[in-house]
């Protein structure tokens, strides 16, 4: 396994006229990642590319052992690529399923201590940590500690702590896989309403195919063991978007056949 | 952007709806009265010294041993008024062995736990041998603490540390060691690093581990102090050890007993209310304390 973080690089907006979005954002170019060595080694992924734009929202599903989350991973510089070569425009921040709420400290105290590592002075800190927490709408909450909180509040909280970061990468892995269906879309309608209003570039990893759908602009699919992208699709459902439309349903039902595909390829050798 | 404004009837409805899930899965407040949470704990403890005292006074009854080797209560608590000058003295020299002990075990034990936890060969080095050190009974340092300080505070305050610091060496060692792996994800993900890191994430996440080491570390510095002031008798220092040891030379039953009820105290009193109410705070903060029940 390599040490070396990956090479952050300011691209040039007009670099990849092919794109669709005109400035990328982050951009993978045969990105592979292996885990150990031999014949024991796994191939997590495998010469994947992929540019996400400026401001887009994209989802990566796919089935388990597709490397989703190592593909995060590397994008958030918290593990480099074996190979390949990848650029961020900003160094980006990243949810995941739990939390991860410091328990020691109440709503505030995580939003804040985000801040102060990022060495934001104390007298801008109080201001910015009330406009973060009324943007999530927990603003009365703020006295509360994380195990006072129900899990949709606790991701709400760190939904806020990750827009402390100030950056405009916005990484989710499976952030409302462990929520309840009610908690779940209206956190859709409350992300789609952030993204919408901060312009965040956003990466969310689920295998829920509508969720997929109803949220983003793309949805990647990659295949599972070695991780690669094996198809992609523009979402063109215009926006606000409910979860059990039919039109949701008609093109996620077209995404899951592919999904299957994938998976009964694993199950013919 | 390919986004339709939402519009703000939406919004509102966003509003309304998150403020509603939020007041459905917190649930109302639950606040019970103080005094009778006190009362609920408090009462049971009186039962059992009530208790306590009752068999020790039967047995008292049965001339089982004559009344000037095992004496009742009524003559114990006479004698702990009528000592009670002695008694606060050779508490309070104690009790300063004890904190100064203590906090050089402290530490000791901070060092070497951070040291050990932060570094894989000192772990495979010292790790199992800190645990090992716990299992050995402090006595048996003692002979070897008055060769090396002579009949000085110095031998006593050498087997305190070393019978204190492995146990909160342990305690921190273990708490750093069972910190959630997410919680060291996001603090990486907010940028902590080195210092930041053990200062906002490391060391918070391991303190109630970390309390608990402290306590037993205590239990230890304590146990192997009253063996040392027994041990290790220096002319005129009142301590609580030299009053057990003075009383026994005598053979005033009740004096020995009243001392010894003086130290079951202080310990009780030391583990229990300064180290078992740190502990339940931190624990009911951290939310390691099922508010079910």
């Amino acid at each position: 396994m390599t040490t070396t973080a990956p090479e952050v690089v300011r691209p040039d907006p007009a670099a990849d006229p092919s794109a669709a979005w005109s400035s990328p954002s982050i951009r993978l170019s045969h990105v592979s990642k292996v885990f150990g060595h031999g014949p024991q080694a796994v191939h997590a992924l495998d010469r994947v590319s992929l540019t996400v734009g400026t401001g887009e929202f994209v989802c990566l599903l796919g089935a388990s052992g597709c490397g989703k989350s190592t593909l995060l991973n590397l994008i958030a510089g918290l593990d480099a690529p074996s190979l390949g070569t990848l650029e961020v425009t900003s160094r980006p921040t990243l949810m995941f399923q739990e939390a991860a709420l410091f328990p020691w400290l109440t709503v505030r105290g995580n939003v804040d201590l985000a801040l102060k590592l990022r060495k934001v002075h104390k007298r801008e800190r109080t201001a910015k940590v009330d406009e973060l927490l009324d943007l999530v709408h927990l603003r009365d909450f703020a006295r509360k500690r994380p195990h006072e909180l129900s899990g949709g509040m606790r991701q709400r909280v760190a939904l806020a702590r990750a827009l402390s970061q100030d950056t405009d990468i916005l990484l989710m892995d499976e952030p409302f896989g462990a929520l309840d269906a009610m908690t779940r879309d209206i956190l859709h309608d409350e992300l789609e309403l952030l993204w919408s209003t901060t312009a965040k570039t956003v990466v969310f990893v689920t295998h829920n195919v509508r969720e997929a759908v109803r949220l983003g602009d793309r949805v990647v699919l990659l295949s599972s063991r070695p991780g690669r992208v094996a198809a992609e699709w523009e979402i063109g459902i215009p926006r606000p978007r409910r979860m059990d439309s039919a039109v949701v349903a008609e093109q996620a039902a077209t995404i899951t056949d592919r999904l299957r595909a994938e998976v009964r390829r694993h199950g013919d050798h | 952007m390919a986004t339709t404004e939402t519009p703000p009837t939406a919004a509102t409805d966003l509003d309304a709806e998150l403020a509603g899930l939020d007041a459905l899965e917190t649930g109302p407040s639950r606040s019970r009265l103080r005094v009778r949470t006190a009362w609920a704990a408090t009462w049971p403890k009186l039962v059992a010294i009530a208790l306590a005292l009752l068999i020790w006074q039967v047995v008292v009854w049965s001339g089982w041993r004559p009344e000037y080797v095992l004496p009742g209560p009524a003559k114990v608590f006479s004698k702990l008024t009528s000592d009670f000058g002695a008694l606060v003295e050779g508490s309070l020299t104690t009790l300063q062995r004890a904190v100064v002990g203590f906090a050089l075990a402290l530490v000791i034990g901070v060092v070497l736990g951070a040291l050990v936890s932060r570094s894989k060969v000192l772990r495979a080095g010292l790790g199992s041998m800190i645990t090992g050190l716990q299992t050995m009974p402090s006595i048996a340092w003692f002979p070897l603490a008055i060769v090396l300080f002579k009949l000085s505070e110095g031998a006593i305050y050498f087997v305190v540390v070393i019978g204190a610091a492995p146990s909160i060496a342990n305690g921190l060692i273990g708490g750093v060691d069972h910190i959630p792996p997410v919680l060291l994800r996001a603090g990486r993900v907010l940028g902590a690093r080195g210092f930041a890191s053990l200062r906002h994430v490391i060391l918070p996440a391991a303190l109630p581990a970390f309390v608990n080491g402290l306590k037993q570390g205590w239990a230890f510095a304590w146990r192997s102090l009253l063996a040392g002031e027994l041990l290790v008798l220096i002319a005129g220092n009142r301590t609580l050890g030299g009053l057990l040891d003075a009383n026994r030379q005598v053979f005033d039953t009740a004096g020995l007993i009243s001392v010894m009820i003086v130290i079951l105290v202080i310990g009780i009193v030391v583990d229990s209310v300064l180290f078992g109410t740190l502990d339940k705070v931190i624990r009911r903060r951290y939310g390691l304390i099922d508010t079910a029940r």
